[in-house]
């Protein structure tokens, strides 16, 4: 598990209550229908849905906090706790099964060193990465394939694609430490 | 010589050059469609969707028309309408080709529905996986609404319309058209019991709603401009259109592909379209419609009616390969048309490895609001799983079938049955390899692999 962050700063960076304005506005019928979509705006910037999250958020659509937390504990995409800085979700449902979608996931667990109960996200020691197998990524004719945090990556058939594929993503254009 | 494929919704989209913005999507024609819908009132554009036969691309096939004209005409409640972009449908992947390389021709279609229903705001629920997609539909409507073909006064007609983009966070039930509702209301997306069956009558902030999919909304579009009457030329009576077919796994050339419903087989599909089954392969089973429809076994005999123009019927016996890929056709061989999304298994698959796949995926994404579904689901993951592990129990082929019995028709909404099907038609088409698998078989079959 990677270390906790600490925890966001008790008043909040005016670009962000701008845009979490913006975006209550776009629901002239009830404010609780943005709860999905300031629960991302959250995670976007602080990294994952803390108390404090359920909290602010509650408080900023007149809903109580149950309401909040109801519904970032039933949305896979949201999390309680603090990813890696790189998040790759590779695609366990069966087109991409049938291309070779767990051979990708462990050649991404072997790379990356990410480790633990694999029914959640797991993550590599050093907090850098977390891995998780997720449910169909609606790219069935390029399988396999995953995500690295918000892009699609496709065909990732042989050892050398997926290396490649991570190492475009490692932080400070190093290439991924393990080979 | 393979089958010509009728590019109507994929026209552009892949042509060198195309771009998502907007003056590439009007120099190819866009927006065509919407400066003659807002001359046309709201049930002259409700008539042509009926008159064009235009059926739901989502995975029901229900009329759009006709869904249209539920809304109730004396209500004094605002209108709504949502795209359904939350494409989570196993085997399926057209709706992301729409959204990232041609946006504004799902907005396009979209604010011709919203003038159709006389609906002044909308919504794009597109899943949360789209996250890049989701930036594109929020730039083409900021675009669209620059030129004036949104806002208080669409084209300047005088018709006040708002289109926001609403993002799902990865739960396959939002696809349901009252759990998406209920998501977009900002609570767990458990279904709504019905009735009322259509939320055309009872939707979000219980309002009348109308929920489309992305390709229908697109092929609304189409439809004004070349007319209902020309667009139900194509494809077959009662199928009419274009449909945009997924095809994944064991074919050499899988991806996605448009033709004329029902105008192609699937014979055609797999061996002209997709260059049959790869590494020199046998075919073994095809999901038709995506993972919700009950898989088709290679070799299988199927006896359909067929009526003639001449309004007599006469039964014949088709195979696998002849299956015409419309939603009647699939329908009479006991499956369904579904998302489109078809799914080609070969020789070399193990059935049992197969289905496990897909009872994880389903007891993953059971919501939990009824129990036959949440216990039920669950019950032949671990069922499927156990098998796997060299664990099978004498009887659990028979057990998996009995929950799955259990389950269909026993539940809130259409999730019982998409979860309960893979699992019946599996193990009634394969259940020699079920069986090789269980029980005292096992020991002697252990030797074999996995999927």
């Amino acid at each position: 598990m990677p270390p906790r962050p600490t925890t966001p700063a008790k008043t909040l960076p005016t670009d962000f209550l701008a845009k979490a304005d913006e975006t209550v506005a776009h629901y002239p019928f009830s404010a609780r229908s943005a709860t999905l979509p300031l629960l991302h705006l959250w995670q976007e910037q602080f990294g994952f849905i803390s108390e404090e999250a359920i909290v602010w958020i509650a408080a900023r659509l007149g809903q109580v906090p149950i309401h909040v937390l109801e519904v970032a504990t039933f949305y896979p995409m949201f999390h309680r706790e603090p990813f890696g800085k790189i998040h790759i979700k590779v695609c366990r449902t069966l087109s991409c099964e049938l291309a070779g979608g767990r051979e990708l996931f462990e050649t991404m667990k072997r790379l990356t060193g990410a480790t633990g109960d694999e029914h959640g996200p797991i993550h590599s020691p050093d907090g850098r990465y977390t891995l998780e197998f997720v449910e169909c990524l609606a790219s069935c004719g390029t399988a396999p394939v995953c995500m690295v945090d918000e892009t699609l990556h496709e065909k990732l058939d042989t050892p050398e694609k997926i290396k490649a594929c991570l190492d475009t993503h490692s932080t400070g254009g190093e290439p991924c430490p393990i080979t | 010589m393979p089958i010509a494929e009728k590019r109507l919704i994929l026209k552009n989209l892949d042509e060198p050059g195309y771009t998502a913005d907007i003056e590439c999507y009007i120099k190819h024609g866009g927006y065509e469609s919407l400066k003659k819908a807002v001359k046309i009132p709201s049930a002259g554009l409700i008539n042509e969707v009926k008159v064009s036969g235009l059926r739901g691309r989502g995975g029901a096939g229900f009329g759009c028309g006709v869904k249209w004209s539920f809304i109730p005409p004396a209500s004094n409640k605002p209108i709504l309408l949502i795209c359904n972009a939350d494409e989570s449908e196993p085997g399926t992947f057209k709706d992301r080709q729409i959204i990232y390389k041609d946006p504004h021709q799902l907005v396009e279609g979209m604010i011709i529905a919203c003038l159709a229903v006389k609906a002044h705001l909308g919504y794009i629920y597109i899943r949360g996986e789209f996250p890049g997609g989701a930036k594109i539909l929020e730039r083409a409507i900021a675009e669209a609404r620059q030129k004036g073909f949104l806002g208080k006064s669409v084209m300047g007609s005088g018709f006040g319309l708002e289109i926001f983009v609403h993002r799902g966070a990865g739960a396959y039930i939002c696809g349901e058209e009252t759990g998406l509702i209920e998501s977009i209301e900002g609570k767990r997306p458990n279904p709504r019991i019905k009735p009322p069956y259509f939320p055309a009558v009872l939707g979000l902030y219980h309002c009348p709603t109308i929920v489309n999919n992305v390709e229908t909304l697109c092929a609304v579009k189409h439809i004004i401009a070349m007319g209902g009457s020309e667009y139900a030329r194509l494809g077959r009576p009662n199928n009419t259109g274009t449909r945009v077919y997924c095809v994944s796994g064991d074919v050499v050339k899988p991806g996605y592909y448009e033709f004329e419903v029902g105008r192609i087989t699937l014979g055609e599909l797999i061996y002209d379209v997709c260059g049959g089954i790869r590494n020199g392969n046998r075919l073994k089973a095809v999901i038709p419609g995506g993972s919700s429809a009950k898989i088709l076994k290679a070799g299988e005999r199927y006896k359909i009616k067929e009526k003639m123009p001449t309004g007599s019927v006469f039964e014949r016996e088709i195979g696998l390969e002849d299956i015409v890929m419309d939603f009647d056709s699939l329908a009479a061989v006991g499956s369904m048309a579904g998302s489109a999304g078809v799914i080609v298994m070969d020789h070399t698959r193990d059935m049992v490895a197969a289905l496990a796949n897909l009872n994880a995926f389903y007891a993953h994404e059971s919501c939990g609001q009824c129990t036959p579904c949440r216990e039920g689901s669950l019950w032949m993951q671990k069922i499927t799983s156990r098998i796997m592990r060299g664990d099978g129990r004498e009887g659990d082929t028979d057990l998996l079938k009995s929950v799955a019995d259990n389950i269909a028709g026993r539940t809130i909404c259409a999730f019982g049955e998409a979860c309960s099907w893979p699992t019946q038609s599996f193990v009634t088409k394969f259940r020699e390899e079920f069986l090789a698998k269980t029980g005292a078989a096992k020991e002697k079959n252990s030797e074999e692999g996995s999927l």
